[in-house]
């Protein structure tokens, strides 16, 4: 039963607020670590939010769906089984769909706004190769938080969706980085 | 259910989703991409992106979630005079959850400038930024929550399923635009 004071709310979210402010310092860290990379060529600091919500994104809808079925009693963690394998196979899905147009868009703003020294190609790259493994990693996270969840007894929709959608945040920026670096 | 006929069902109904989203990150984007000089100034600045965007989510995102469900449940009135007591009280708790957690980024994020031995501006400058911010988004996020979640229940739409993506899309542009204002008042004000 969910308090309804403001002292109750605050003090039942506090914790769990804190301790994912502390994981997305470490996105943070990382982003500090290539500051001179990202102001040097504003196009790729443009991919920062929308690759960072998008990873949360993708997550987020995986794990409630993930949820819902474990509710249902619908979810075998198996890898044949339909929702898990159909859930994943969506995600990439959206991922491989969504990113190279992310990657397209924030060019285009950026060239139309303060000129770009990255090519068009290398944006597109960079965005659709962090989308494609963001979404490998959101699936695992996902199937990892739902799993563990459901072993201990916990809700999965109270632990899983604040756990996944903030450490796909965190591995956001850590892909980005890591295709940065590769690329750039 | 074979797997193709699951995933091609989840890929279509997220998809739009989604997509709404990207396009609120890429507008989150261009605010940030135009923010270089903000960032060169205030070093350290760039660290606490992360954590503020995902802090907007978490709490407005939260604030919706327990709305709808209340709503759901009767416990609330979908008015906008703020009589009633629950809504004002959750309300209330939003606010201060998102300022606080704003502040406690700034002064742990502070702390691991420090201790990284980065460069850093004033912890002053910081956790001013954070809290003007904090102030600012969590009164735009409130009126776009409250007003989605009430508007959308009044029209028989299940307010579920509204409350996150208006939060993912609004969180990311009112997030970033809030810290590019906080900065420049911060900055106007003789910080950095």
């Amino acid at each position: 039963m969910a308090r309804w004071t403001v002292c109750g709310i605050v003090a039942d979210m506090m914790p769990v607020l804190a301790v994912l402010t502390l994981l997305e310092l470490v996105s943070g860290v990382v982003l500090d670590t290539f500051q001179a990379t990202l102001l040097r060529f504003p196009s790729l600091l443009v991919l920062v939010p929308v690759t960072i919500g998008l990873a949360g994104n993708i997550g987020s809808i995986m794990a409630s769906r993930l949820s819902t079925a474990t509710h249902l009693g619908l979810l075998s963690f198996e890898p044949t089984d339909e929702t898990l394998a159909g859930n994943a196979l969506a995600t990439v899905g959206i991922a491989v769909t969504l990113f190279p147009a992310v990657g397209a868009g924030a060019w285009v703003v950026q060239a139309l706004l303060a000129g770009t020294r990255l090519p068009l190609g290398t944006v597109v790259l960079v965005a659709t190769l962090s989308g494609a493994a963001l979404a490998a990693l959101a699936v695992l996270v996902t199937v990892a938080a739902t799993y563990t969840a459901f072993r201990v007894g916990a809700d999965p929709d109270d632990v899983v969706l604040p756990v996944v959608t903030n450490t796909c945040d965190v591995f956001g920026v850590l892909v980005l980085f890591a295709v940065v670096r590769l690329l750039v | 259910m074979s797997i193709r006929t699951t995933a091609a069902e989840a890929y279509r109904e997220a998809l739009p989703v989604v997509a709404v989203s990207a396009v609120g990150g890429l507008f989150a984007g261009v605010v940030l991409g135009g923010m270089e000089a903000e960032l060169s100034q205030v070093p350290g600045l760039l660290l606490l992106v992360p954590a503020l965007l995902a802090t907007r989510g978490n709490v407005y995102g939260s604030l919706g979630a327990r709305l709808a469900s209340a709503l759901h449940q009767g416990l609330v009135e979908p008015r906008f005079d703020f009589a009633d007591r629950r809504t004002r009280a959750a309300i209330a708790a939003a606010m201060a959850n998102g300022v606080l957690v704003s502040v406690f980024a700034a002064l742990s994020g502070f702390g691991l400038l420090v201790a990284l031995g980065r460069n850093h501006a004033s912890l002053a400058t910081l956790v001013a930024v954070a809290f003007i911010a904090g102030v600012i988004s969590g009164v735009l996020l409130t009126l776009a929550v409250v007003g989605v979640v009430f508007i959308g229940h009044r029209r028989g739409i299940n307010p579920d399923t509204l409350a996150g993506p208006v939060v993912t899309t609004t969180g990311d542009v009112v997030g970033i635009a809030t810290m590019l204002f906080a900065v420049r008042v911060v900055l106007a004000l003789g910080g950095g």
